[in-house]
């Protein structure tokens, strides 16, 4: 985790996903999806159903947020990542159909990281608690998708220039695995 | 909650759940409560509150606020240990719970620990301990010593702040110990994230 950042935009390339390793810092900008918790669920079933999904799906970037009320004149309020394991559930089906990236926080299951691999997809790491600095970054923001969910509607969001590490690269390498294996000690 | 304190034209847990309504109606932030575990459906203003009432001697009116993530608040558990598990089974406990945890709690965390009690009791004691001053000291010397030992145990992980590797992966263990039956020993663990947000007011 040093040198520059690598800036990227979305949609993200092959060449680009294969360009990035667990670890590197990235600042990303252009088009992504907000979606958390409920709004999975929904988008699960349509998928079930054969229903066409409210966004394109194949080189979408997801980032696991439920924003806080905007206030008058801002583009969205705080909006920090929340905590990815809880839509590994939901992850392979979206990634089987091209999803390109994830972004949230925490590391995510075997079965998710299997289909990275599989798939060519990474997984970012946003910073946790930095909720009103990552929405400096959100220049504009519209729920387009589930609205009675509230902070957990479908947002398509556009950023300019968003902090987060790769956690996850297309080739199996975990940030978290190797940053605690680094750190582990025995216990006395 | 002094016992000479009375509360005008509603209860005491109508009170805090109107302060609620009207501090989320009012302010910018998050509404992040659902009416029904399965139909979820927001209740728009983050009501009910869950409020523990003490009473004590007095006319005052002491208010403890935490507004909490679930994300640390998922990794949490409770156990019942047998007595004969002791000091170490506990320890064994709060270390393994926060390993499983791993980035997912967003650490660096605090970790509240309650033992003792009945099964819904301890939770209590181990959200009360989170809402201890970091840097403060247990009061008992044994107590201050486990808190201590826990740190360095759970510390020890490597997990790091945000899960990327590191020294500190908690910041504090707070320990609150209660009277419990002959046959238990419940170990309640609750993980705090970083975003620790607290609140107190004397009326």
């Amino acid at each position: 985790m040093s040198g520059k950042p690598k800036r990227i935009v979305t949609p993200l390339s092959r060449e680009v996903l294969a360009e990035l390793r667990a670890g590197d810092e990235c600042l990303i900008s252009g088009e992504l999806i907000g979606a958390r918790d409920q709004a999975h669920k929904l988008l699960y079933e349509m998928i079930q159903r054969g229903e066409e999904l409210p966004f394109q799906i194949s080189g979408a970037v997801i980032y696991y947020v439920g924003p806080t009320p905007a206030r008058p004149g801002a583009v969205i309020g705080s909006a920090g990542p929340t905590t990815s394991a809880r839509m590994d559930i939901f992850t392979p089906d979206l990634l089987e159909r091209g999803l390109a990236a994830t972004i949230g926080k925490g590391q995510r299951s075997e079965e998710v990281r299997q289909a990275m691999m599989r798939r060519g997809a990474v997984y970012f790491a946003a910073p946790g608690g930095l909720g009103a600095y990552l929405a400096s970054r959100i220049v504009s923001a519209e729920v387009i998708f589930a609205a009675e969910l509230g902070p957990e509607a479908v947002r398509k969001l556009v950023v300019d220039e968003m902090p987060v590490i790769v956690a996850n690269d297309i080739y199996g390498s975990d940030v978290y695995s190797i940053g605690r294996e680094r750190y582990r000690r025995p216990r006395r | 909650m002094g016992r000479d304190v009375r509360i005008e034209g509603m209860t005491l847990e109508q009170a805090l759940a109107a302060g609620t309504r009207r501090g989320y109606g009012e302010h910018y932030l998050r509404k992040s409560v659902v009416r029904d575990p399965f139909q979820r459906e927001n209740t728009g203003d983050n009501t009910p509150p869950y409020v523990h009432i003490r009473q004590l001697e007095g006319d005052k009116l002491r208010l403890r606020f935490m507004p909490k993530g679930s994300g640390s608040e998922n990794m949490s558990s409770c156990v019942m240990l047998s007595p004969s598990d002791g000091a170490a089974g506990v320890r064994r406990v709060v270390a393994e719970c926060v390993d499983a945890a791993g980035a997912k709690a967003c650490p660096p965390i605090t970790v509240g620990v309650g033992i003792g009690g009945s099964f819904d009791e301890c939770p209590k004691l181990a959200k009360l301990a989170l809402l201890r001053k970091i840097g403060s000291r247990h009061k008992d010397a044994f107590y201050d010593g486990l808190e201590r030992q826990m740190l360095e145990d759970v510390n020890a992980l490597g997990i790091g702040p945000l899960g990327f590797g590191g020294k500190t992966t908690a910041l504090a263990v707070h320990i609150e110990a209660a009277p419990c039956h002959i046959a238990s020993l419940p170990v309640a663990v609750n993980l705090q994230c970083h975003a620790a947000r607290r609140a107190e007011v004397i009326l």
